[in-house]
């Protein structure tokens, strides 16, 4: 006797859930790519945990609070693993809308993901974008702050340069005209002879040679 | 009085100036290239054969020539004969065309090294779209690597045609690139650097030209390095070292990127490898884990028998990775420098530690080899009584640099790296070739090379051996013009020429027309410089015929 519903109870399971149906949402797993050898097995128990998500995040729904972990379908569980489900309204006879339902998942995506060790890549809702954390940038960008210093350095170095260069140069000026005024008084070469500068004409006095002193000195005084 | 003319402290620092011009980007992005394109290790018969019939006597003529004349390019060939003023003219030119560009590349290492001092790197990690929901889709398309270095450092434009903006961030970096070399340049020159150049399917002709350009021939700045030699430096010996060291330098730097080649190869043939599993594993619902890469092609095969439709559906999006094929596609220039590279480093433990490093290490070779460049120009202008009793030197190098960077702006636009290309390509390759040509023929058989070598005998004191002399008359300028006529024949032949441009919407580079106007611009780059010869030629000769026309003056 409980044949016939039970048949009326699958067929209309099968006619609500199905790939492509309206309202269906397709969900892939990669359970190994994300643990590696801690991968567990994804059984039925697994299927009622997520069930049981699907159910809590409706739930938050300001419209949609009863309901219950029996109104979310899956159907065509794969080796992938993949599956497709549908959220009943508690008459089973239509699914809730599909914009209702990407709502609710976008908004507990975090709680389903921690719920089975998963992140957003390696838990997929075809058709439901996740929402991605922005990298926070810093307020003044880093390469600006290193090139300002690189920057000033460089400045104060051609500064420093340039400063210095026209000191010497002022010096060299001053150096050169005190030259020039030697130049005029006497040969700017100094050659040296017999160890004794040749320049010093300008020197006051003279100079002694002692070879005419000695000389000087054997003329007997008249 | 005359004013003595400024020397090296000792002969080691000319050789390191020399070296330091010598041994530059080329090295590290165009040597190992050509190696990986012309068949690995025996890339280097023709290119040590090229070393020592081309290179190394030319190289040496340089010196020589400078270390006689000592004076900047103009007045050595001037001295030489009066007609040939030109070749120094048309040296400078080509090395004011290079110094335009070039310091570009400078600005983009300096772009890269600040931004190294962040973790992640910002080219390791694609950015969001505008809604959160997934990444950029130019970032997808391509990888985050080449994302970075179209998008966020040269914002390229679809095409040549639309210039678009100056980019403030690389321009700023471009005026601190010059701001650097004149720090460099304000007190005396030395460094020195390099031009690499276009493609060419001969391994011979390859080789020829990579170590014509590799020494940075023709520029001038050689000549410009050597007239500040005592006369009685050995420059024989030095160019010998000179040329030894960069070419093993360049054999160093392939060590390196041969590396950097295979690592780039095996991250994409897995990458290809994993997206094909992927696509397999998603649209056959297989168990997750179930595919590798050792059972794919049997899996493949049986998924073909078992569903032939949904086979075919997906099979156009299948594609099939080979190792071969990503080992068979290497790159070269900036594509290697900034992409290729950065991506390996991404990959490494302590990654900013490395990215620091590297990107410093092209600093240096590049601001090395701008410095020879701009010696090139300075030498000649600062030789010149007319210009340098108005302008004291720091005048002279400042102008030169802010003039530069004014017109490098250009290449900071969006277009900028097209019109970069061209000046890469065709500023300096003819033009080299043909002034070169005229400097070795010049020396031989106008000057003389009896006379020139008892110059150099009187100089430093030893003889000339028959191997330059043979190669300085014979063996170099015939391949020097056998090069020649092959560039053009090949710039003739290929009728209309082409360039790469960037696809915002797939993520890959595609070939395309150059417009008339650039068309214009690279026929112009090459005739200015090499009409400066026979115009200085021409030059000469009518003032000498208006002179002996007029009335001799009276003394």
């Amino acid at each position: 006797m409980l044949w016939p519903l039970f048949i009326l109870v699958t067929a209309i399971h099968a006619q609500l859930c199905h790939p492509g149906a309206e309202n269906a949402f397709k969900v892939r797993l990669s359970i190994k790519t994300a643990l590696g050898e801690k991968a567990y097995a994804w059984d039925i128990n697994e299927e009622y945990l997520f069930r049981a998500m699907v159910a809590f995040s409706m739930r938050k729904l300001p419209k949609r609070e009863a309901t219950e972990v029996a109104h979310v379908l899956l159907c065509n569980v794969t080796q992938r693993v993949s599956f497709w489900f549908v959220v009943t309204d508690p008459s089973k006879n239509h699914t809730l809308p599909a914009a209702e339902v990407q709502s609710a998942i976008r908004m507990n995506r975090n709680r389903i993901n921690n719920a089975f060790s998963l992140n957003d890549r390696t838990l997929e809702f075809l058709k439901i974008p996740s929402t991605l954390e922005p990298p926070t940038d810093p307020s003044v960008p880093i390469w600006i702050i290193i090139f300002g210093v690189i920057f000033c350095m460089v400045i104060v170095a051609i500064t420093l340069l340039i400063l210095s260069g026209i000191w010497e140069s002022r010096r060299k000026n001053a150096e050169l005209s005190q030259l020039i005024d030697a130049e005029d008084r006497c040969e700017n070469m100094i050659t040296i002879e017999n160890g004794i500068p040749c320049n010093p004409l300008d020197a006051k006095g003279g100079r002694i040679n002692d070879a005419f002193v000695t000389e000087d000195e054997r003329l007997t005084p008249l | 009085m005359e004013k003595a003319r400024p020397q090296w402290a000792n002969p080691l620092q000319f050789v390191f100036a020399c070296i330091s011009y010598a041994v530059g980007l080329g090295n590290v992005w165009r040597f190992p290239y050509l190696c990986q394109m012309y068949g690995g290790g025996s890339f280097l018969i023709p290119y040590l054969i090229m070393l020592v019939v081309e290179g190394m006597p030319l190289l040496y003529l340089e010196l020589a020539v400078g270390q006689r004349m000592r004076q900047g390019s103009i007045g050595a060939w001037r001295t030489i004969s009066s007609y040939l003023g030109g070749v120094g003219v048309a040296s400078v030119m080509v090395s004011f065309f290079v110094s335009m560009y070039y310091n570009v590349i400078n600005a983009w290492a300096f772009w890269y090294l600040f931004h190294s001092f962040q973790n992640p790197l910002p080219w390791s990690v694609c950015p969001l779209n505008s809604n959160h929901t997934g990444y950029d889709e130019e970032c997808e398309a391509a990888s985050s690597t080449q994302y970075f270095w179209y998008r966020k450092t040269l914002n390229i434009s679809p095409s040549i045609e639309e210039s678009g903006a100056v980019q403030w961030e690389p321009a700023l970096c471009l005026i601190l690139a010059w701001l650097v070399v004149y720090l460099c340049i304000l007190r005396g020159t030395e460094s020195t650097g390099k031009v690499e150049q276009l493609a060419n399917p001969k391994a011979w002709i390859s080789a020829a030209t990579q170590i014509f350009f590799s020494l940075g021939l023709g520029f001038g700045s050689l000549i410009a390095f050597a007239s500040y030699n005592e006369p009685s430096n050995n420059c024989q010996k030095h160019a010998v070292i000179v040329s030894l060291i960069n070419s093993s330098s360049s054999i160093f730097a392939s060590v390196v990127t041969f590396s950097i080649y295979g690592f780039k190869a095996t991250f994409n043939y897995e990458s290809c490898l994993n997206k094909v599993i992927l696509l397999l594993t998603n649209s056959f619902d297989l168990e997750d884990g179930f595919l590798t890469a050792s059972n794919l092609e049997q899996v493949k095969d049986h998924l073909a028998s078992a569903y032939p439709s949904k086979y075919s559906e997906v099979f156009p999006y299948i594609k099939n990775c080979s190792l071969e094929s990503e080992l068979d596609t290497a790159v070269q220039g900036t594509g290697l420098a900034f992409i290729v590279y950065s991506e390996a480093i991404k990959n490494m433990e302590v990654s900013q530690l490395w990215s620091v490093l590297y990107f410093f290490m092209l600093l240096i070779l590049g601001i090395g080899s701008m410095l020879g460049n701009t010696a090139a120009i300075l030498t000649p202008l600062t030789d010149s009584k007319v210009i340098s009793s108005h302008l004291p030197k720091e005048a002279i190098s400042g102008l030169l640099c802010l003039i530069n960077c004014a017109v490098g702006m250009v290449f900071t636009m969006e277009a900028g790296n097209y019109w970069f290309d061209i000046f890469n390509d065709y500023a300096a390759t003819l033009s080299l070739l043909l002034i070169v040509l005229v400097e070795t023929i010049a020396v031989c058989f106008v000057y003389g090379l009896r006379r020139f070598e008892s110059d150099l005998k009187a100089m430093n004191g030893q003889a000339l051996s028959w191997y330059w002399k043979v190669m300085w008359a014979g063996v170099s300028p015939l391949l020097i013009v056998s090069l020649f006529a092959f560039y053009l024949s090949d710039y003739i032949l290929t009728g209309t020429l082409r360039y790469q441009a960037w696809d915002a919407s797939q993520g890959q580079l595609v070939t395309k027309d150059y417009p008339t106007y650039a068309l214009a611009v690279i026929g112009l780059l090459v005739a200015s410089s090499t009409m400066c010869i026979p115009l200085g030629a021409l030059g000469t000769f009518i003032t000498r015929h208006l002179k002996r026309g007029d009335p001799a003056p009276v003394a």
